[in-house]
């Protein structure tokens, strides 16, 4: 199993959403995040004064998968959340030890 | 005339200028909501506190003492004006339908508390100037001095017939007598208290602290906007014949016309300068239009008007820029809107109305200027001395909610700063 998380653009979560939906993805928790990457934030502008915002809003993914839907998974989110623009974000793959579903007690992959 | 006809004019008369009053009055919203979206979220509680008491202390000091001595009765000589406390009694039907030059033909009553809200606006000027650091009892007592005396000493000089009105200077709702003189002792203020932390830096940059909520400020604009109807056509102080109903009528165009230009001018100086249409100067060249064509929105024709208002939205844009540069910190740009443009728009009263002189507009922007100034500077140096203004720097950290109100504006929200 593998804990997928993504970083991507906050306009990007609808597509993201309703792809990996379709590829039969049952849940996921998404958070609003702030942070930047090698752009550094960008400059805004009040009242004559420039500033810099350094954390941009973004939005935070994750997922728990099978080792054999992470392939599948990850392209989906590379695909529709790229603009080609810097900022689109970063996907973390990572190990999953276990997973317990709450309710019921079952564990491992039958949890996911 | 008949004594009918007298009766329903000084009815319609009184309604009008009590109509223009509510709309003066409901302009301490406008500016209660500028200024708490123009600071951060942490220092929202405390403006809107400021804002809501200092309309309360205007209005039971103007009433106690500051009306009287801002219209004597009989006055010292045209430099100081009489003490008097308290109300009078209102016009006897008798006195009205004498009819005649002399003959009342509006409320007494209606004239207090039409001026009454202008003391207070005068106020709101100060509080956006010294926002997120003047402490809020310490800004109260100033009120209190602020409306009972020193407004309304330099009140007198012009519209309660002092030396300034003798002299021929021309004001005709206040660019210099509530704005630039609400703008003086504002800059009294911040001289004292000095910068917001982290507003310039050591090698003289100056750092953006936005405020907080842009939709609110956004309507506090408009809210003074629809204010300034009742605070420019009730100063025409007559409505019920033709001649009058059509110089209000046109205070009213020339208003919205200035309004219009200034903010317009405003924003596209903005987007020259900076590249980017900057909102705060959106709604300061609004307000900047306002105050310049107050001095004078019955002479000008529209097109004047919309000219006066147009410089109005321009030179707030640098004047808010070039204090910046002073290190004169003024959060919501009250300085540069009500005192900047209020000179610009007492001096554009040279083109429009004959009677006005230089010598008048300068005389009285000067006195004006000199004793809002230097009054002020000295009652806040002794209230400072007593109480400090200004919070301590850990409690401007912190927020001035926290710390003078015991509250935040947004408890479910986490602060961010």
């Amino acid at each position: 199993m593998k804990i997928v998380t993504a970083i991507i653009r906050p306009h990007a979560l609808e597509v993201v959403r309703s792809a990996l939906q379709e590829a039969g993805v049952n849940g996921m928790t998404v958070g609003e995040v702030r942070g930047f990457g090698r752009q550094k934030g960008h400059p805004a502008l009040y009242r004559g004064a420039e500033y810099n915002i350094a954390f941009q809003p973004k939005i935070q993914l994750e997922l728990a998968v099978d080792d054999s839907q992470v392939d599948e998974v990850t392209e989906i989110i590379a695909t529709q959340a790229r603009t080609g623009q810097v900022g689109d974000g970063k996907i973390f793959v990572a190990s999953l030890d276990s997973v317990i579903r709450i309710r019921t007690g079952e564990t491992g992959v039958e949890a996911i | 005339m008949d004594t009918m006809v007298i009766e329903v004019s000084y009815a319609l008369d009184t309604f009008y200028f009590l109509m223009c009053t509510a709309l003066v009055m409901w302009m301490a919203a406008g500016f209660a909501m500028l200024e708490s979206g123009l600071v951060r979220s942490k220092n929202t509680v405390e403006i809107l506190n400021k804002n809501a008491l200092l309309y309360g202390v205007a209005c039971i000091v103007y009433l106690l003492v500051g009306y009287n001595v801002m219209y004597p009765g009989d006055p010292v000589s045209s430099v100081i004006p009489g003490i008097d406390f308290l109300l009078g009694s209102d016009n006897s039907v008798e006195a009205v339908t004498a009819g005649g030059e002399g003959a009342p033909y509006y409320s007494s009553m209606a004239d207090f508390i039409f001026q009454a809200v202008f003391a207070a606006a005068t106020m709101s000027i100060v509080s956006g100037a010294v926002a997120e650091r003047m402490r809020l009892w310490p800004f109260l007592i100033f009120a209190i001095f602020m409306v009972g005396f020193i407004y309304p000493v330099e009140g007198y000089w012009k519209w309660g017939g002092g030396f300034l009105d003798q002299l021929g200077f021309q004001d005709f709702a206040g660019s210099v007598v509530v704005h630039m003189a609400g703008a003086a002792a504002a800059l009294a203020a911040v001289l004292i208290i000095g910068p917001r932390k982290g507003k310039y830096g050591k090698n003289g940059e100056v750092n953006a602290i936005p405020g907080a909520n842009l939709p609110m400020a956004t309507l506090g604009m408009f809210i003074l906007w629809m204010g300034w109807f009742g605070f420019n056509g009730g100063s025409e102080l007559k409505i019920a014949n033709v001649d009058e109903a059509n110089a209000v009528a046109k205070i009213f165009v020339n208003t919205n016309a200035a309004a219009a230009a200034g903010m317009v001018a405003a924003a596209l100086l903005s987007r020259l300068m900076f590249g980017k249409t900057d909102l705060t100067m959106t709604i300061n060249g609004a307000l900047a239009g306002l105050v310049a064509i107050t001095a004078e929105p019955l002479m000008p024709s529209a097109g004047v008007a919309s000219l006066i208002g147009l410089v109005g939205g321009l030179v707030v844009v640098l004047s808010v820029v070039g204090l910046d540069k002073l290190k004169i910190d003024d959060p919501v740009g009250a300085i540069s809107v009500h005192g900047t443009a209020g000179i610009w728009g007492i001096f554009a009263v040279l083109f429009t109305n004959p009677a006005a002189t230089f010598t008048g507009q300068l005389i009285g922007t000067l006195a004006t200027f000199a004793w809002m100034f230097g009054a002020s500077f000295i009652v806040l140096l002794v209230i400072n001395k007593i109480i400090k203004l200004r919070v301590s720097e850990e409690e401007e950290m912190e927020g001035m909610d926290i710390n003078e109100c015991g509250m935040t504006a947004y408890p479910e929200f986490t602060p961010e700063k």
